[in-house]
């Protein structure tokens, strides 16, 4: 399969600009600025990808972060995301300029549509990277990414086909301080207009009803579990959550036992979360839950057991009742 | 209709405990379980056939063993549930899978192709969308609810980071779905007895008229070039004491202060 495929003809990095209504997820940024480190070795540009209705006055923002070039495909049947538009697109796209190296967040969006892109050019794709490594010899990109929860890591490459695709997830990479006066070009290639059909359309969209932060992208999360005891307890973790300015995350035992919503729960079944400051309160650790969370920078554990696994991974440890320590935490963050 | 599902056997993660010496998972004493979303997958394709007629067929690629959580399929109510097992599978990555599954689709015959949201041992989530765009069909991933479904099309609500997409597509489509679609059932004493005797159809490559050279680990595109155990620095925490609740708060503050991560 494909084995007659000139690897030399491929050049390049690209970050697809993911966007949402007009706004970028931050993982766009923290790409460009990754893929700029890698360009360095590589001798290679940095592109960008925006794919949008409207979007074509966002791009310097894009170049600003670092790309040498922003592809803009500007039409009205791109305003919402479509699996099929954008996977058609960016395949189209890269058919005709082939990048080497293409990179997306591990988003719902990345997620859903890269692995498309994938199949239509033939070549692999590695979900959820984390870190990554260049092999000069044969320009491969080492694609590092936890598996099984988080317990195993595995270093993938794709020898033999390009372009080499990744997701990537969020919170992982540093992007680099925007710059207005870099320098780039705008490119708005002609895309097939079949690229445009699809059979799919998106209706309508309904935000999360509670004004709290989205998990996923906090700087900092407390968690409860199942020592919270009730679904009226939680009020001490959003409190300590409010004063610190962060999101409030749960344990699948909180979740299952109805005291909070699916949408807060972090672990392998979850939601994966890397914040700066990862608050856990009557949380054993579980590996499922540790799996997504043990990336943040640093673990705090609130626990009345000493012997309590979570204690594993934090850096600051608390043993005692958390129905004590918790407001405490609250008034003495107030007090500043 | 006819309604497949694609579901995975995994290591079952409940059995698995960490080694305290080092921190990192024992794997060998787990047996194998039906990846979790899958279930949900299963259930929301019993729903849907109760609901529109048809029949749901079960379909997972993997090695004999899998014969077990097919059946236990069957004891909660799909119509067939077939192996899809062949040595020249073996090693294949998700663009290898996916192929693979499209094509034991299409032997099936669908209208609807639901998925788990991802395996929970690769955590990839690739193969749901790439196997229906070898199948050159509509996917619709992170479904929480089906809303409205006909002979023709479906209406999904799915679930983004900052909130739900409506989502409208003619059918044949394929749906991956997340754990708060349904609550699965368990296995009926009806559906029990014919599990007992079900023996699954067991179908390979050429059974689905597979290409070789798209399948296995010699014809995936990525290589898993080294696997190691994440090892964590367990028991490194600084323990906070203090006379009272208050003052371990305040040893706390002082430290995530001095961190910086507090203002
Ligand atoms: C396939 C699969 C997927 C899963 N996915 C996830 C997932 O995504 N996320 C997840 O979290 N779990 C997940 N789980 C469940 C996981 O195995 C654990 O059951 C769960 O994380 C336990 O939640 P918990 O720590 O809140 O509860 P427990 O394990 O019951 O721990 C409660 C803790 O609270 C402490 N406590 C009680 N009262 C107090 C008090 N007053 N003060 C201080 N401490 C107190 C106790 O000492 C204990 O350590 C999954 C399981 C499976 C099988
Ligand atoms: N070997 C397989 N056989 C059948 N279905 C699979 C297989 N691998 C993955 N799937 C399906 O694809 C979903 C996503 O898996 P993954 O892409 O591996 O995370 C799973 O939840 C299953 O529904």
């Amino acid at each position: 399969m494909a084995d007659t495929l000139n690897k030399d003809e491929y050049r390049g990095i690209w970050v697809f600009a993911e966007q949402r209504r007009g706004q970028f997820h931050n993982v766009t940024f923290e790409l460009l600025g990754k893929a700029r480190e890698l360009a360095e070795p590589l001798k290679c540009e940095v592109s960008a990808v925006l794919v949008g209705n409207g979007i074509e006055a966002k791009a310097p923002e894009l170049i600003a972060a670092g790309a040498d070039r922003v592809y803009v495909v500007d039409n009205p049947k791109l305003e919402h995301f479509n699996d099929e538009l954008y996977a058609n697109v960016v395949a189209d796209l890269a058919k005709q300029f082939k990048p080497e190296i293409i990179l997306a967040g591990a988003t719902a969006v990345g997620r859903a549509f890269l692995p498309r892109v994938s199949i239509q050019v033939n070549a692999g794709l590695t979900a959820d990277c984390t870190a990554f490594e260049l092999d000069m010899e044969q320009r491969n990109l080492l694609q590092i990414r936890p598996a099984f929860g988080g317990s195993l890591m595995a270093k993938i490459m794709t020898p033999e086909r390009r372009p080499q695709m990744s997701t990537v997830r969020y919170k992982v990479f540093k992007a680099i301080p925007a710059d207005a006066s870099r320098k780039g070009e705008i490119v708005k290639p002609s895309i097939k207009a079949d690229c445009f059909n699809a059979r799919s359309e998106f209706l309508e969209f309904i935000q999360e009803v509670e004004a709290t932060i989205n998990i996923a992208e906090a700087d900092v999360i407390v968690s409860g579990g199942r020592g919270m005891g009730s679904g009226d307890n939680f009020k001490l973790i959003s409190d300590l959550a409010r004063a610190i300015g962060g999101a409030v995350g749960a344990s699948r035992a909180a979740v299952d036992s109805g005291w909070i919503k699916y949408s807060h729960q972090v672990g392998q079944t979850g939601k994966t979360v890397s914040p700066k400051l990862y608050i856990a309160c009557g949380i054993s650790g579980a590996v499922q839950h540790l799996a997504g969370m043990q990336s943040s920078d640093t673990i705090v554990a609130i626990n009345k057991d000493p012997e309590a696994p979570i204690f594993g991974v934090a850096k600051y440890g608390i043993v005692g009742d958390l129905f004590q320590i918790v407001p405490a935490l609250t008034e003495r963050i107030k007090k500043g | 209709m006819k309604i497949v599902v694609c579901i995975k056997q995994v290591p079952d993660t409940t059995n698995i405990k960490i080694d305290p010496e080092t921190g990192t998972l024992k794997r060998e004493s787990a047996g194998t379980v039906m990846n979790p979303f899958d279930m949900y997958a299963v259930e929301e394709g019993l729903r849907i056939k109760e609901k529109m007629g048809g029949t749901v067929t079960v379909i997972t690629m993997g090695p004999a063993m899998a014969k077990e959580m097919l059946k236990s399929t069957i004891g909660m109510g799909v119509d067939e549930a077939v192996l899809l097992s062949d040595r020249l599978l073996a090693g294949s990555d998700t663009w290898a899978t996916s192929y693979a599954l499209a094509k034991a689709c299409e032997k099936a015959g669908y209208d609807i192709i639901l998925f788990g949201k991802q395996a929970v041992d690769g955590d990839t989530a690739q193969v749901g969308p790439s196997t229906a765009q070898y199948l050159n069909i509509p996917s619709l991933t992170w479904v929480k609810k089906v809303r409205e479904i006909s002979d023709r099309d479906i209406t999904v609500e799915r679930m983004m980071e900052d909130g739900v997409d409506v989502v409208k597509s003619s059918l044949p489509v394929a749906l991956t779905v997340v754990k708060e679609i349904n609550e699965p059932r368990l296995e009926s004493l009806k559906g029990k007895m014919r599990a007992k005797k079900y023996d699954p159809p067991i179908w390979t490559l050429a059974d689905i008229n597979g290409d070789p050279n798209m399948v296995g680990v010699k014809n995936s595109p990525t290589r898993v070039a080294k696997s190691w155990n994440a090892v964590r620095e367990a028991g490194k925490a600084e323990m906070i004491d203090g006379p009272d609740a208050a003052a371990k708060a305040d040893v706390l503050f002082s430290r995530l202060k001095g961190l910086g991560i507090i203002k």
